[in-house]
Formats: C-alpha cells, sequence, structure tokens
C-alpha cells in the first residue's frame, strides 16, 4: 500500500481555468488528476447540446485539454477522473480515443461509468413503486413525465474504484457525485471497506474540498482576500490522502494563492445543509466533526472526520422543460441616473402591459444599486449616483410573448429616458427554461455499469 | 458598542434548489461566540426580509467557528427558473455579514 497519494483538482466547473489541469500536472508531483465538471445547471445544457447533435452532450474542452495532458500524465503514471462525460460518456472516450491515436500512443485503457441514464426507464421506475417525488414539493414525476428532457442517477465512487481495479489510466463517468472523484482514488490504493465509514466520510469532504477548484484556494475568498498572492497563477487545491483518513490540502509551490484554515473553511461551508447529515451514494459524512490545523503556510490538516452508513438511495438529477425566458439591460449615466433607470422600466412595463402579452414572472433589477443585496443595500439619500444598469427579464411558458419582449428594449434608446447607453450584441432571444427536478431512488432499481475502451 | 459582522466574521453563500445557503465563519473563538448568540434564527430572517420568503433553518459547526443557514425560497425558484441577477445566491454570505451587533 501506497503511504500517500496525492489528489489534484483540475477543474471546479465546465468553464472553470482551462489551464489549470495542465499546470496541475507539470508544476509538481501528483497522482490523480481529479475535474468535476458537472454543475446541476450544466447537465441541461449538455442535454440540450445531445438534442441537437447526438455525439455531443460530454464537455467539449476534453478532447483538446487531453491532447495537451496525456503525454504528461502517461510519463508521469497520473491517472485521469471526470465527471465530465456528462449525459455521453461514451462519446467521450471514443474522442479522447481518437486523440490518443492521433498521439500515436501505444497502450492506454479508459473505463466509462454508464448506467446513470435512467431517462427511458420512467415507467419501469414508477411500476416498481418509486415515483421519483420531488424532493422540494413532493409532487410526482407524473406531473413532468411528457417534458422530461434528462434523468441521471448520482453514482459514488465505488464505480470508478472498479475502473480503477480494472487498469483504467482515464475514468470518465457521468453523473457521478463531485465527491466520488476523490474519495474513489484512497479507497482502491489504501484498500478501504464499504463499512469504513469513517474512512468513507474523510474521502468525501476531501471531496467537498477540491470539487470547486480554486475556492479552496484562495478564489472566491471573502475573508482577507486582498493578502491572497498572485491570484494571476492561482495554483488550485491538493489533496495529499493517508491510509487513516487524514488529509494534508495544498498546492504546488511555485504557483499562487493561498491555502489556509479561512480558505478551507470557507469551501467547506459551501453548499451544504445539515452538516451531520452530507447525504452521498457512498455514506453520510458528518462536517461538524472536521478539525482543521495549519501545520505551515499552504498546508492545512484535515482530521477527526467521522460518518455512518450510506443511505439506501440514490439521488436523481431530472431535467424538464419549463418555458422560456429573456432578459435584457440598458445602462443609465449621472444625472438622475436611478431615476431614469425606474422611469424606463415604467415605460417597458407599460408598452408589455399594453400589448397583453403573457408572463409567469417580470423582474426589474437595478445593477450597480442594489440587484444583489436588495433591501439590505444602502439608500441613496439623493440621486447621484454615476450610473446604473437597469435588467430586465420575463419567464413564461408563451414563447411568442418572451419573443416580443426582447423587441421592447432597444427602442427605449430613442423613445425613453436620456443618457442611455449599452445595448449591445442584438435583441435578447428566448431561452428555453430547463427546470431542475431532484428525486430519490432506492439503489437497488439501478445498476453501474463499466464499459472498457482500449488501445 | 455596535460593530458589524464583517469585522469578526467571513463566510460564504450558494445555492440548494431555491434555497440559498450562507455559511458564517468567526476569525476566532470570542468571534465565535458573538456570533453563537447573535445570529439566532430569528435574527437572521429579519434581516432577509424581503429577499428570504422562506424558513430559516440553523447549524453549527463549532470545531471550525462556524454557523450554517438554509434560507428557504430564496433564489426566485432557483437554478435555471430564477430571473435574478444573483441566481445563485453567492452574494448572499455578504448581505448578511453587513448585519450590525451590539456587543
Amino acid at each position: 500500500m501506497k503511504e500517500k497519494i496525492r489528489i489534484a483538482s483540475g477543474q471546479g466547473f465546465w468553464g472553470d481555468l482551462v489551464d489549470a489541469p495542465y499546470t496541475q500536472v507539470t508544476a509538481g508531483p501528483i497522482d490523480y488528476l481529479v475535474m468535476d465538471y458537472l454543475a446541476e445547471v450544466t447537465m441541461s445544457i449538455l442535454q440540450k447540446q445531445k438534442n441537437k447533435n447526438p455525439k455531443l452532450g460530454y464537455a467539449r474542452d476534453i478532447p483538446e485539454l487531453m491532447e495537451r495532458i496525456l503525454p504528461v500524465c502517461i510519463e508521469k503514471n497520473i491517472k485521469i477522473i471526470t465527471n465530465g462525460g456528462g449525459v455521453n460518456p461514451e462519446a467521450c472516450a471514443e474522442a479522447i480515443m481518437e486523440v490518443a491515436k492521433k498521439l500515436s500512443i501505444k497502450k492506454m485503457k479508459i473505463a466509462v461509468v454508464v448506467g446513470d441514464n435512467i431517462k427511458d426507464n420512467i415507467d419501469e421506475i414508477i411500476s416498481a413503486g418509486c415515483n421519483l417525488n420531488n424532493m422540494e414539493t413532493g409532487e410526482s414525476i407524473v406531473k413532468v413525465k411528457d417534458s422530461l428532457l434528462s434523468a441521471n442517477v448520482y453514482f459514488g465512487a465505488m464505480p470508478i474504484v472498479e475502473s480503477l481495479k480494472l487498469g483504467a489510466d482515464i475514468v470518465i463517468t457521468g453523473r457521478t457525485t463531485d465527491t466520488g472523484l476523490t474519495l474513489a482514488p484512497m479507497i482502491y490504493e489504501f484498500g478501504w471497506k464499504e463499512t469504513d465509514y469513517d474512512l468513507l466520510s474523510a474521502g468525501t469532504i476531501g471531496g467537498h474540498i477540491l470539487e470547486c477548484g480554486g475556492q479552496a484556494s484562495g478564489g472566491n475568498f471573502l475573508g482577507d482576500w486582498q493578502s491572497v498572492p498572485d491570484l494571476v497563477k492561482i495554483g488550485f487545491p491538493i489533496a495529499e490522502a493517508y491510509p487513516n483518513g487524514e488529509m494534508v490540502i495544498t498546492k504546488h509551490d511555485s504557483l499562487g494563492g493561498k491555502v489556509s484554515f479561512e480558505t478551507i473553511a470557507e469551501q467547506l461551508v459551501y453548499e451544504i445543509g445539515d452538516p451531520k447529515n452530507y447525504i452521498t451514494p457512498d455514506c453520510v459524512a458528518d462536517f461538524t466533526t472536521v478539525h482543521l490545523e495549519e501545520l505551515e503556510p499552504n498546508r492545512v490538516k484535515v482530521f477527526g472526520i467521522k460518518g455512518f452508513e450510506a443511505t439506501e438511495f440514490y439521488k436523481v438529477s431530472c431535467s424538464y422543460s419549463s418555458g422560456y425566458t429573456s432578459s435584457g439591460s440598458l445602462t443609465y449615466s449621472w444625472p438622475q441616473a436611478l431615476t431614469k433607470a425606474k422611469v424606463a422600466d415604467k415605460i417597458l412595463r407599460g408598452r408589455l402591459r399594453n400589448l397583453d402579452l403573457k408572463f409567469d414572472e417580470i423582474r426589474s433589477e437595478l445593477i450597480g444599486y442594489n440587484a444583489c443585496h436588495g433591501p439590505l443595500a444602502t439608500e441613496l439619500k439623493e440621486d447621484n449616483i454615476n450610473e446604473v444598469m437597469l435588467r430586465v427579464s420575463v419567464r413564461g411558458d408563451d414563447f411568442k410573448s418572451v419573443e416580443r419582449f426582447g423587441k421592447e428594449i432597444a427602442p427605449l434608446i430613442l423613445t425613453g429616458p436620456p443618457s442611455v447607453t449599452g445595448f449591445a450584441g442584438g435583441r435578447p432571444k428566448p431561452s428555453e427554461v430547463v427546470a431542475y427536478w431532484p428525486a430519490l431512488i432506492p439503489k437497488k432499481l439501478v445498476k453501474p455499469e463499466v464499459k472498457i475502451f482500449e488501445l | 458598542m455596535k460593530i458589524k459582522l464583517i469585522d469578526i466574521a467571513h463566510g460564504r453563500s450558494g445555492d440548494k434548489g431555491d434555497a440559498a445557503n450562507v455559511g458564517i465563519i468567526a476569525y476566532d473563538d470570542k468571534g465565535f461566540e458573538i456570533i453563537k448568540k447573535n445570529l439566532t434564527v430569528e435574527n437572521v430572517k429579519k434581516h432577509f426580509e424581503g429577499i428570504c420568503l422562506g424558513d430559516v433553518e440553523r447549524f453549527e459547526l463549532p470545531n471550525i467557528r462556524a454557523l450554517n443557514f438554509l434560507l428557504h425560497n430564496t433564489l426566485g425558484g432557483g437554478g435555471t427558473v430564477s430571473l435574478k441577477h444573483d441566481a445563485q445566491g453567492k452574494t448572499l454570505a455578504a448581505a448578511l455579514l453587513r448585519m450590525e451587533i451590539e456587543i
């Protein structure tokens, strides 16, 4: 058994720093590169792409990225694990195989985890007694079944562990939990068992720290943010994991950013609910047991973690088509910028009303004034703000109404309040709302499968 | 004496469906005692009046001197449905740190 392994985060979401994975594999020693590409919204985007072209539906940056990092990873024996396969992991693997051939790589094994896609099995699942009730509203999936675009089960670390046991150099998954990507190599290398709840929870929390990339190493840091050195060359976090479940979170020395008690603590509380009950397919981790200790600059020990047995359910992420939105904006300058923006909003709404358009919601925001903090924003005693951007958005089922809204923004330039600018890029176009439907499914109703692609 | 929460704590916020999660971390043990005492469910709900339209849940993580709040019915439907500029509640930790506290 290895004494320790180094797992490096290479991507916090699809759209993150393009060079980060390359930097992680070249700027110092690591054993695993893990890349999280899938936010809940991302699955909807990928599904839209696959609907247009059945060969797409995965993070399209991956083949280009592989062209850069594969030669390095093969030379240094770095394994790559990513959920960037999205809704089409097999197509992603095929695209990587093409890259490997182009690079004249002689030997390579890619494992693809499938079985998470249950969109075509919804009827069977319902007849097996699971209504995939919405976790927030309690409603049955039947309500949106006809407008369903995707339905994917969140798998955990175990299918990736199986892939690693089969000798995979690269593991591509669909909807795998972000935390499972980091936990899997620890289970594989240290021989942790499915009943080692504390260890599994430790690896899960390690995964939570790594899953948002630079957000654990000085990015989006609300503490003493101006003290973070060299964000130009930010080093993404690396977990040095040990067989006893302890970890040291660090980064490559030559890179910027900062790993401290504070930067890790902020990431620990990010997007969690009840900290004693962090449910994953692998275990239930207890975040209240985490201890952090700064060993030296940019090395934070994470230890003391406890956890419990996993539940009998997988989480399911479904998306369904739910109308259209459109959003347009205009910028007004001093003098009376705020008043101008508010008057323009009134004029716009008057015109929309006269057109008898149908929306479920119209929302107007004053960016530069109170769009973020609403009633908590400091009120202006007089309207002397330098400039403000009026942003108006609509949502509704009627495509024509939403489309027509987009034609009513630009006319305000010549037919509304003065000193207005910032209308570029043409009329705002309706975009389809792909809404999210979270549900649970008994584990026994689905089965992860591993497929091997080999050179 | 009145202080601003931002002088003794930092934090991070994000989305969980239509709920926002707001994590607040005190810089030291004394600060943690202050935030534990002052950031009650009632005070946080009142602070976010007009923003948080649902219940507030509160959790403690004493080892890292942190409190976590779930603000339900806050993000205009959440995810891709929300029309909010800050649809994911990313700026709400800063919004809570605006709170003034009597010590």
